[in-house]
């Protein structure tokens, strides 16, 4: 029996590298020197303890947080080295995101949440609507499209959420507790969902979590301790 | 859980008596159930015929045998390769690695890369196990489920374990 490998669509290359990243909030350090990369279409899971780093290192690799040393990269280029515009652009072009309650906006249908980060790419509507229906379809929520997100449940809610993340064909989707309000059954769709979804589109998926059932699905596991990379990979 | 090897750690700190071992041991790793006189005395001259361990002469006293036992390179040699491999990764292991932490520590021996080699092991056996669910009939993914929670559990007290290492390696060395 073999660890699964990964996919035949990653191509060779790093397409996220984290290079001794250092972030303090006031005095706490939250990282103190972390360093990772992510092969193209790899699924790669960050565990560790709560307060480890784990969310922070996420964030600094997704361009939210803004390292105070070090650097993170996108398919080689530093984050820091350019501008907002055009890590805003970056981030509505080429990442997708789904946290741990899935943040979807309350006041839009399930179909619009899915849309609209097209419709932000000036796709057009018929189309965006369409190609929403689509991933709705695919992740098994294709009769909820005209809820809205209030009444669905956590297991739909995560499965929109992955499919507001997958529509616009990401690179790289960072997910940050995907499963972590969702019963043990609900989760393992959520995952199964969110790594053929990443696999078929050749997309890498950089996911925390502390769970190790979670960590599972992806196709390497390093463990962040104290701000730092630690212990073997897995 | 092994006992000569077991026997070999405890000798490693210092040479002893093998009255002041199995009292050791009872104490560390008996779990209520005390190691017979007999065993012990035929696992050391188990272990000096293999020589990992070597046996002083008869000293004067009451009682029994009174040998003090040293351990030899060979013994400490097999004391480090035991404690480096990883546990096959299965359910209900955590006798034999609780019994490598506690050694680990009390050698003062590096207990943390050992849970990190045996967390990764679990791991690797998970993401196997994840790979069967997902290729495999219903019936086994609910079989591969049991052993995913089982060693989800395992998984747990590892982090829980590295978490206190500290603090465990005090109890250890200062009881």
């Amino acid at each position: 029996m073999n660890i699964p490998a990964v996919p035949a669509s990653a191509s060779p290359g790093c397409l996220v590298t984290a290079r001794d990243i250092r972030k303090s909030f006031g005095q706490t350090p939250a990282l103190r020197g972390a360093s990772i990369t992510v092969p193209r279409g790899e699924i790669l899971a960050i565990m560790g303890p709560s307060g480890s780093g784990k969310s922070t290192l996420l964030h600094c690799l997704a361009g939210i947080y803004t390292p105070d040393g070090g650097e993170a990269l996108f398919d080689g280029r530093p984050l820091g080295a350019m501008s907002e515009a055009e890590r805003t652009r970056l981030r509505r072009t080429a990442f997708g995101f789904v946290f741990q309650f899935g943040q979807l906006v309350p006041e839009l249908t399930a179909a619009d949440n899915v849309a609209l980060p097209l419709l932000l790419n000036r796709t057009k509507r018929k189309v965006a609507y369409k190609t929403a229906d689509t991933w709705l379809d695919k992740l098994g929520v294709g009769d909820k499209g005209g809820r809205r997100t209030g009444e669905l449940s956590g297991g739909e809610a995560q499965r929109v959420a992955i499919a507001r993340a997958m529509v616009i064909e990401p690179s790289v989707v960072f997910a940050d507790e995907p499963t972590g309000s969702l019963d043990s059954l609900a989760g393992e769709h959520v995952m199964e969902m969110l790594t053929q979804a990443a696999n078929e589109q050749g997309a890498s998926v950089v996911l925390v979590t502390h769970e190790p059932r979670v960590a599972a699905y992806a196709h390497r596991e390093v463990v962040v301790r104290d701000g730092r990379i630690t212990g073997v990979e897995a | 859980m092994s006992v000569p090897l077991t026997l070999l750690g405890l000798l490693e700190r210092e040479p002893s008596h093998g009255y002041d071992l199995k009292r050791d041991y009872d104490a560390y790793f008996g779990r209520g159930k005390q190691l017979p006189f007999g065993q012990v005395y035929a696992t050391l001259g188990r272990l000096a015929r293999d020589g990992k361990v070597t046996a002083g002469d008869a000293e004067p006293g009451e009682g029994p045998e009174r040998k003090r036992y040293a351990i030899t390179e060979t013994g400490k040699d097999e004391v480090d390769a035991w404690l480096a491999e990883p546990v096959i990764p299965e359910p209900h292991l955590q006798t034999v690695l609780f019994a490598k932490v506690t050694l680990a520590l009390m050698l003062g021996k590096p207990a943390s890369a050992y849970l990190d080699t045996q967390r990764a092991a679990h791991i690797r056996r998970m993401q196997e196990l994840t790979e069967v669910k997902r290729r495999g009939p219903l019936i086994d993914t609910l079989l591969a489920d049991h052993a995913l929670f089982h060693l989800e559990a395992d998984l747990r007290w590892i982090d829980l374990t590295s978490a206190r290492l500290k603090e465990l390696a005090e109890a250890v060395t200062n009881p």
